[in-house]
């Protein structure tokens, strides 16, 4: 071979590879088989992640100083259900959040019994799985109290927050869930306040969930109901959460 | 003058070979994913949340009724239009569409997050776990020995940048060796890039964080880390582009066949003291 010609074959051969290797990847990503290995990879972030952190560890909180100037919302910025615009029109005067499932003791709230509940007031970090962050101050009633006064059943392991905005091209309702260990941790709210105001409908008036050691997508806005469950496979998709059944992890840990 | 004598040595060992082809797979598909990763919001701040009125870079588009779409990189003050590869490319269809790097530079093609994150951790864990194994063998092998730079090393130092600048490789018995800026840059990558990437990938997850404060507040907040993990991976691209290059230039079937079955072939001639001098007598 030639120089020419064998700096020609070279580049073909590179070329040609590159392509290959990508359309190669793209096959793959479509096939369920191959979608379900690559998920093990995150799988094994939910393990390592929970072996080498303290179950009450805290995250960081910031000062006064730090918060965002605006907290950027995403997903859903202001639902469209007609139920919900009567709630939001009425200032959520007539709003009662359901809890239900598998407790003993299934209750009806309104906010007035939520903010006399034990509450938090907090200045964390929100990671969005985008990559960016903000800060902001919540305060909300601590999710703990509320789980213990409902009194699971022992075999309960979930709280699937139900909400009421619908999301998406397939204008599917939001929901998602967290584990017990989230359920009970010290920082892990119903959050009512942002910065000091109401929760602004943006943000997922009248009641957000707060779940500071995990992505973004996990904190359900809107939350209309939670339900106590031994499993979520029988919920919509069956993977624990709107973003879930659309491939994303269910532990949202990095 | 006796003329030199073809010899053939072993000289990458297995574990050596199976830890670079998997570092070079998994290096590839976490570029890739992380660009796609990369695209979901294509801005770096520094500090600890975003301040987006002043990212210190962003891959952006426009779009207008009139021109379509185009693409803006923005690099602190310094702006260009970089429409057809950063911010604007062509997409499946080969029309322009919003996206900070092009569909050939991401894993899978098409703005697919959760996909891209599913790659991305999955072989960020496969290089963990090879890196681990490799630096556990290369320890008790004495092979992390062979990289430490010896006094005569640091001795030839401005040599051989001058070697490597004018293309000239170590021929003969030094060429199975690794020489002085070799074992700067191999041991910058693995214990400098290779360290630092995945520190600041960790600092990106809240409940790591919850352990890692200092090493997060070491660097200085996690926009800041998710910059420097974006800045290391250029790094560790810059690296294999050099990497690359050196093996072209040096002998590319010799070096690739020493990697793929540890046989490396070089002309046996009595020592002398540096590659310069050899390339004379060659020349004579």
């Amino acid at each position: 071979m030639t120089d020419n010609t064998r700096r020609r074959f070279l580049k073909t051969l590179l070329a040609g590879g590159g392509l290959a290797t990508l359309t190669g990847c793209d096959y793959l990503s479509e096939k369920t088989w191959f979608r379900d290995t690559l998920a093990q990879g995150e799988t094994l972030s939910d393990v390592v992640q929970h072996a080498v952190t303290p179950r009450k560890a805290m995250a960081r909180e910031y000062t006064p100083a730090d918060i965002s100037p605006s907290f950027r919302a995403n997903g859903t910025t202001d639902p469209d259900a007609v139920e919900y615009r009567m709630l939001a029109a009425n200032g959520f005067r007539d709003y009662r959040l359901k809890v239900g499932g598998m407790v003993e003791n299934p209750m009806t709230l309104d906010l007035a019994a939520i903010r006399a509940l034990p509450s938090r007031t907090q200045i964390t970090r929100h990671d969005c799985v985008e990559g960016w962050s903000a800060i902001g101050q919540w305060t909300g009633a601590r999710l703990s109290t509320l789980v213990e006064q409902a009194r699971p059943h022992p075999d309960a392991r979930y709280l699937v927050f139900h909400c009421a905005d619908r999301y998406g091209r397939s204008h599917s309702p939001y929901y998602e869930s967290i584990d017990m260990e989230d359920a009970h941790h010290p920082q892990t709210l119903l959050a009512y306040e942002l910065n000091g105001e109401p929760l602004p409908i943006a943000n997922g008036a009248p009641l957000r969930l707060r779940v500071e050691r995990q992505l973004g997508y996990k904190m359900a806005k809107y939350v209309m109901a939670i339900e106590v469950v031994e499993s979520f496979d029988h919920i919509a998709g069956g993977k624990g959460g709107f973003w879930e059944d659309r491939g994303y992890a269910w532990y949202a840990g990095i | 003058m006796a003329r030199a004598r073809l010899r053939t040595v072993y000289r990458h060992p297995l574990p050596v070979r199976i830890g670079h082809w998997v570092n070079a797979l998994c290096l590839f598909i976490l570029l890739l994913s992380g660009l796609q990763i990369f695209n979901a919001h294509p801005h770096l701040y520094w500090g600890s949340a975003s301040n987006f009125e002043a990212p210190w870079l962003s891959i952006d588009y426009h779009w207008s009724r009139d021109d379509g779409y185009s693409g803006r990189t923005q690099v602190y003050g310094w702006q260009a239009d970089t429409t057809g590869v950063l911010g604007a490319s062509p997409g499946r269809n080969g029309e322009l569409e919003g996206r900070a790097f092009p569909s050939w530079l991401t894993i899978p093609g098409s703005r697919w997050l959760a996909m891209g994150r599913s790659w991305h951790f999955f072989f960020a864990w496969i290089l963990v776990i090879n890196a681990s194994l490799f630096l556990i063998w290369a320890l008790f092998a004495g092979h992390l020995r062979r990289l430490i730079p010896t006094l005569e090393d640091w001795r030839g130092f401005g040599q051989s940048v001058l070697d490597h600048l004018r293309l000239r490789h170590p021929t003969g018995e030094a060429a199975t060796r690794y020489n002085i800026l070799q074992k700067l840059a191999y041991l910058t990558v693995i214990f400098g890039l290779g360290g630092l990437i995945v520190l600041t990938g960790l600092c990106m997850s809240p409940r790591m964080d919850t352990v890692l404060e200092p090493v997060l507040e070491f660097f200085g907040g996690r926009q800041s880390a998710r910059s420097i993990h974006f800045l290391a991976a250029g790094g560790l691209v810059l690296f294999v582009a050099i990497h690359l290059f050196e093996v072209i230039v040096s002998g590319p079937v010799n070096q690739l066949r020493s990697m793929i079955t540890g046989f490396f072939r070089y002309r046996d001639e009595p020592a002398t003291d540096s590659a310069t001098t050899r390339e004379t007598r060659h020349d004579g």
